[in-house]
């Protein structure tokens, strides 16, 4: 690592004053991206804004018909959230499903959001769920929030305070890992609202995040894991790496789908 | 067996330490005033060096010395080498290009060693390395295997067309007239993917200079500490053997690839002197993926012929091994005497031609790595067995049985000399074990569920106890391949052993001192084993092809043997008897025919105090050493069988069960023993499901993390059922044949057989990846619909 | 530089650190605790696991700095005086090591899921929850049979979950 300076302030307010005023600032959550990044000698902010102190950014709550949660709530405490388990089960299972144990203790929903990793797992949630995004300076609707590989519409010095998930009433969501990072090879949430459907796509994307509007339009007319039958998806703009070509992740995206309705309507074997 | 001697599943004695947190591994010793190396590396596979100025890094804060090749030479420190000469077919010497510990005018794989910074601390090094200003002239670089010897560019000098040696082995007469004969040929290509070791443990040196006594001091994470000092003194010319000690401490795993002299711990040990301080050094996972040996990357072209009943009658081998860019410390040795002696398998084949040609190209340098040689060969041969069963429409295990070694000694006709085994034995229960006749059912029952499930078999034999030191020298090897022992009984009874072996995660601790214990009667807590420091051992030659049970504890079965005599002697004195009715059993020695005694203890008191012999007819003492040397390599072999589930959907493969019965010859600790299987099974399981090191064309490691290069965990692997039988080795004393790699050699061909099984087709290769799979799947689903 | 205090092993520490050291660092070079290990540098091996507040994290993945005023508990605290804790008791019985390096992070590990589910565990469960740990000997055979001995023995009251923890 490059040299840095550290400050751990309580509050958010403070987390933005120090960010404004900090030469190359650069905001901490769990670190399980940015440390890594840093030991590598990829990333060298001059100063590091660690929000681990920041009571107000933390916490679950129900407030009416959405789910909020504060942008350093661990994955650990998202999957374990008897109120998220209720309002959205489909979200607590995905978040039990990042990372591996140790990372699920530190990583948090704030982070994974803001870092907008393509393999990451939660953009799909917030995409397919019509998430908001609150911020200490705006609210940002999910499909305007992420806009590209590791790009956000975070304007500088600007924090994520929390994020508000409308309650579907059905949700499900299923990933393929990549089998030695255990990120998202491919990764689909798929929601209910009302007569609104929404599938949304991670891992599998040039840009990222993604959603697939010929798979909301069949799960329209029936929400059921058969209304995918014959259904692809084109390999057209999606990614390819050593571990998956584009046509293996294309076709990985209508399976994980399927799996993902079925989860949603309780028909997972 | 006695609660603690030989047989017995004695938990280990090293583990207090391990699961306390007290190990003590390279990267846990600090010397006093110790200083920091940094390795600046090449980020080219291919580059001249044009120019290397290291004037502003030199002037940053902390530095202590920047060094490059031409400070070793300089300093006349000879390069790495490589211990075994091959000749090829033509009886030329293999044409090795130079291995400076630090390059000199050229760089040839990503992650070969420019320079070194040693520094105060750690990150001022780093620093100091990247203000480093290299001039590279970037030459293309050589990557594949298959196409190396016809690339325009060239790796080394020395080598035209890449090639390192073009190698043969056996009768090739013989085998081109056993194929005009043959009623049946079965052909493959097959690649044996590289891969990367990982031990958990990345290496690290500490070097340190005593000025007042001229004498340096290594601590490393090695094998083989004796083999280390040896190189370093004799032929890279550090220091003279008795002015450096090498000390491996507690070493987190190896797998061979710890075996090797690398220039890291080299530069280390030299710079210490440069400047005056203790230097570390310790290797982050990726300089470790970058320039670790790696192990396997061969692809070979094979065929068995058979006559009309499917006996077999001979077998054709050609193998391209890549090298890397450097020749390791034993690489020549892998893809020749390791590989093709192994290509008989279990069967009786009566002529075998096997070619090996090496190649140098630009990657890490390949050396050898769990099984090194035996798993390849064990790869073509099992293949190549199945599928042949499979073309004549012979069941598998029907097919391998026809054909099995029956009578021993049996002699191969690539060098080998089998001395016993019960193939069809282990077969046998390992077909009840997994039970083999209920197969049929559970392969309905997957497809049903739109699953393809498949079995797959590997009866492998294997060479170990390396190994008779006339033999190997007669092949080329520059050292021999004994080990030595010493056993010191002090004066109250306990006992250290001294060994040339080195355990990192073997046990040796325990399986040692069982023996010592069985034999001397002496509670297992009273004895320690030493190993790992040229300054307690006298010389040894390590730990590695499943060499240290075989060769190591049969070397303190005979200095134990050494001791009895004395002791004897020595009872004799005291009991007032003849030593020739001296009896010793159960720790007791006796007079025959009277109730006499004298314990294993007080007969080490009376022989440190002398008072009841003349030390004059008999010296006082009791510590005795001796040095083995093995007469016959040992031959371990098994059979694995791997039933395993496909999801054509997603291309998942799922081992379902796992059957490994293994004949190890006699077994000191079964529980030990059992361990190493397990381990070696993941490791082969790993090759064929999980691992590759990729480089692309341009030479850059594209597999260089964990995040990339899929290392094997616990949810990729089920519980494994392990069962022996047991044909006690004849050529040692304890009738030991050896473990510790037998689940890699066993494990590939296991599980590539189950997957064609499953696909109906041999369109597969290693690592059968999700993606693969998904791929050869779709092909198989294609022609189900078909049909 | 920069001040920092935490609780290890239930001790209290102090010490003024680069902000760059991370908790392994500051654990095995400021405080000379060598049994929490590095095996990689993506924070996949599970080598550096240590207990923060009763939770296991990756050491080589967390800044010190971070863990003012928490509660870190390492390999060398989890036995009770001269008694082992149970899980390393099991990791003896059930030959769960073999080199040894990946052994503490292992055990923290271990630890780590009784506490979170508790001391009946099956191979599933545990084979899924050692996604972060990587061991190279084992093939985790004898590790998975360990940590379900282990749960068991923990539940039997030889020292509970999570005063280990803690």
């Amino acid at each position: 690592m490059y040299a840095f300076t550290y400050h751990r302030p309580a509050t958010a307010r403070q987390a933005a004053s120090l960010l404004a005023k900090k030469e190359d600032a650069k905001l901490l959550a769990g670190g399980h991206t940015l440390l890594p990044t840093m030991k590598q000698r990829l990333a060298s902010p001059g100063a590091l804004v660690d929000l681990s102190s920041c009571a107000d950014l933390k916490g679950i709550a129900r407030k009416g018909r959405n789910l909020v949660i504060g942008a350093m709530t661990t994955h650990a405490e998202v999957a374990a959230s008897p109120e998220v388990q209720e309002a959205i089960p489909a979200l607590a299972y995905l978040a039990s499903h990042i990372g591996d144990p140790h990372v699920r203790h530190r990583g948090t929903i704030g982070g994974s959001v803001a870092n907008n990793d393509p393999a990451a797992d939660y953009p799909a949630a917030l995409l397919a769920l019509g998430a908001t995004v609150v911020t200490n300076k705006r609210k940002l609707p999910a499909e305007e929030f992420f806009s590209g590989l590791y790009e956000t519409a975070l304007d500088e010095g600007e924090i994520i305070v929390k994020v508000s998930f409308p309650v579907a009433s059905k949700a499900g969501y299923a990933k393929f890992r990549n089998p030695a990072s255990r990120y998202a090879l491919v990764g689909v949430f798929v929601a209910k609202r009302g007569s609104e459907i929404a599938v949304a796509v991670t891992g599998a994307g040039e840009g990222g995040v993604f959603r697939w509007p010929e798979a909301e339009a069949v799960l329209k007319a029936r929400f059921a894991p058969k209304s995918l039958d014959g259904l692809k998806h084109t390999a057209k703009g999606i990614n390819g790496d050593i571990h998956a070509d584009a046509e293996y992740r294309a076709h990985l995206i209508g399976v994980m789908a399927k799996q993902a309705v079925a989860q949603a309507t309780g028909k997972a074997g | 067996m006695s609660a603690t001697g030989i047989g017995a599943p004695v938990r280990r004695k090293e583990d207090h330490r391990f699961i306390t947190g007290q190990g003590r591994y390279t990267d846990d010793i600090n010397r006093p005033g110790q200083a920091h190396a940094y390795f600046l590396r090449s980020p080219h596979a291919h580059a001249t060096l044009k120019k290397i100025d290291t004037k502003a890094a030199a002037a940053m804060p902390g530095v202590l010395g920047i060094y490059t090749g031409d400070d070793l030479a300089a300093d006349k420190v000879g390069g790495l080498i490589c211990g075994w000469m091959i000749h090829s077919k033509d009886g030329s010497p293999m044409k090795a290009g130079p291995h400076p510990a630090l390059a000199q005018g050229k760089v040839r794989y990503v992650g070969d060693h420019i320079a070194v910074v040693v520094a105060e601390t750690l990150a001022q090094a780093r620093d100091a390395a990247e203000a480093i200003v290299v001039d590279y002239g970037v030459l293309p670089a050589v990557t594949d295997t298959a196409s190396a010897a016809k690339a325009k560019t060239q790796v080394h000098a020395e080598a035209p067309d890449n090639t390192v040696f073009n190698w043969h082995l056996g009768d090739k007469a013989a085998t081109d007239a056993a194929f005009k004969a043959a009623k049946h040929v079965t052909k493959l290509d097959i690649v044996n993917n590289r891969l990367v070791p990982n031990p958990m443990e990345p290496r690290a040196a500490v070097g340190d200079y005593d000025q007042g006594e001229g004498a340096f001091t290594l601590y490393t994470t090695s094998q083989n500490p004796h083999v280390a000092r040896l190189v370093l003194s004799a032929f890279i010319g550090i220091a003279p053997e008795n002015k450096l000690r090498v000390i491996a401490p507690d070493v987190g795993g190896g797998f061979g690839s710890k075996i090797f002299i690398y220039a890291e711990e080299t530069v280390c040990v030299w710079a210490a002197k440069k400047v005056g301080r203790p230097v570390k050094w310790t290797s982050d996972r990726t300089e470790a993926f970058l320039s670790d040996a790696h192990g396997r990357d061969h692809v070979t072209h094979a065929e068995l012929a058979m006559d009309a009943d499917g006996k077999m009658l001979g077998m054709r081998v050609h193998t391209t091994a890549n090298l890397g860019a450097y020749l390791s410390t034993f690489s020549s040795s892998v893809p020749t005497y390791l590989y093709a002696p192994l290509l008989s398998g279990q069967y009786d084949i009566p002529a075998i031609y096997c070619e090996v040609d090496a190649v140098y190209t630009n990657t890490a340098p390949v050396d050898a790595y769990r099984g090194a040689g035996r798993p390849e060969a064990t790869f073509v041969v099992e293949r190549l067995v199945e599928v042949a069963a499979r073309q004549l429409g012979k069941d598998p295990a029907k097919f391998r049985t026809q054909n099995f070694v029956r009578k021993f000694p049996h002699q191969t006709p690539v060098i080998m000399m089998y001395d016993t085994g019960n193939y069809s034995a282990s077969l046998k229960k390992a077909l009840e074990t997994i039970d083999y006749k209920g197969f049929a059912k559970r392969r309905r029952d997957s497809a049903r569920n739109g699953k393809l499930r498949g079995i797959g078999f590997s009866a492998y034999i294997e060479a170990c106890g390396i190994a008779p030191s006339a033999a190997v020298g007669s092949l080329g090897a520059g050292v021999g391949l004994w080990e030595s022992a010493e056993v010191r009984v002090n004066p109250i009874g306990t006992i250290e052993v001294l060994t040339g072996s080195h355990s990192h995660g073997q046990g040796h601790e325990t399986t040692f001192a069982q023996l010592v214990s069985d034999r001397l009667g002496v509670p297992l807590e009273n004895v320690s084993i030493v190993h790992g420091d040229t300054d307690k051992v006298q010389m040894g030659m390590g730990t590695y092809g499943s060499r240290s049970g075989a060769v190591g504890m049969s070397a303190i079965f005979k200095a134990i043997d050494k001791v009895i005599a004395k002791g004897k002697k020595v009872a004799a004195y005291v009991l007032e008897a003849d030593e020739a009715d001296i009896d010793f059993k159960d720790g007791n020695f006796s007079v025959k025919g009277t109730d006499r005694k004298l314990d294993f203890g007080s007969c080490a008191l009376q022989a440190y105090v002398a008072h009841k012999f003349n030390g004059q007819d008999l010296e006082p003492g009791l510590k005795e050493g001796a040095f083995y040397d093995p007469t016959n390599f040992t031959f371990p072999a098994g059979v694995h069988i791997c039933e395993l589930e496909i999801d054509p959907d997603t291309g998942v493969t799922r081992i379902e069960r796992w059957a490994a019965v293994d004949d190890f010859g006699n077994v000191i600790n079964p529980m030990i023993v059992e361990g190493q299987v397990h381990g070696g099974i993941a490791q082969g399981v790993g090759q064929a499901l999980l691992e590759g090191a990729r480089y692309n064309a341009d030479g850059q490691l594209v597999t260089a993390s964990f995040m990339d290069y899929c290392m094997p965990r616990a949810d990729d692997l089920p519980s494994f059922e392990v069962g022996m039988t047991v044909t006690p080795c004849p050529s040692n004393p304890l009738g030991i044949k050896g473990c510790g790699e037998a689940g890699a050699i066993a494990a590939p061909p296991a599980v590539i057989n189950a997957i064609t099984d499953a696909l109906g087709h041999e369109d597969i290769a290693m690592p059968a990846t999700p993606q693969a799979v998904w791929r050869a799947a779709q092909k198989t689903l294609s022609r189900m619909a078909a049909e | 530089m920069a001040n920092l205090s935490m609780t290890v092993n239930g001790k209290a520490v102090t010490a003024n650190v680069d902000p760059r050291t991370l908790l392994v660092q500051f654990l095995r070079e400021n405080l000379r605790l060598t049994g929490t290990h590095v095996g990689c540098d993506t924070s996949q091996c599970g080598a550096c696991v240590v207990h923060l507040d009763g939770k296991a994290v990756k050491s080589c993945t967390t800044l010190a700095l971070s863990c003012e005023g928490a509660s870190v508990t390492t390999i060398e605290g989890l036995a009770n005086g001269g008694a082992l804790h149970p899980m390393q008791e099991a990791f003896r019985e059930h030959h769960g090591l073999q080199c040894g390096f990946c052994t503490p992070g292992m055990i923290m590990a271990a630890v780590d899921i009784v506490n979170r589910r508790g001391n009946s565990l099956d191979e599933k469960t545990i084979r899924e929850d050692l996604e972060g740990n990587i061991c190279r000997c084992t093939g985790y055979h004898n590790i998975v049979k360990a940590i379900a001995s282990g749960a068991e023995a923990m539940g039997k009251g030889a020292a509970p979950a999570r005063q280990a923890a803690e």
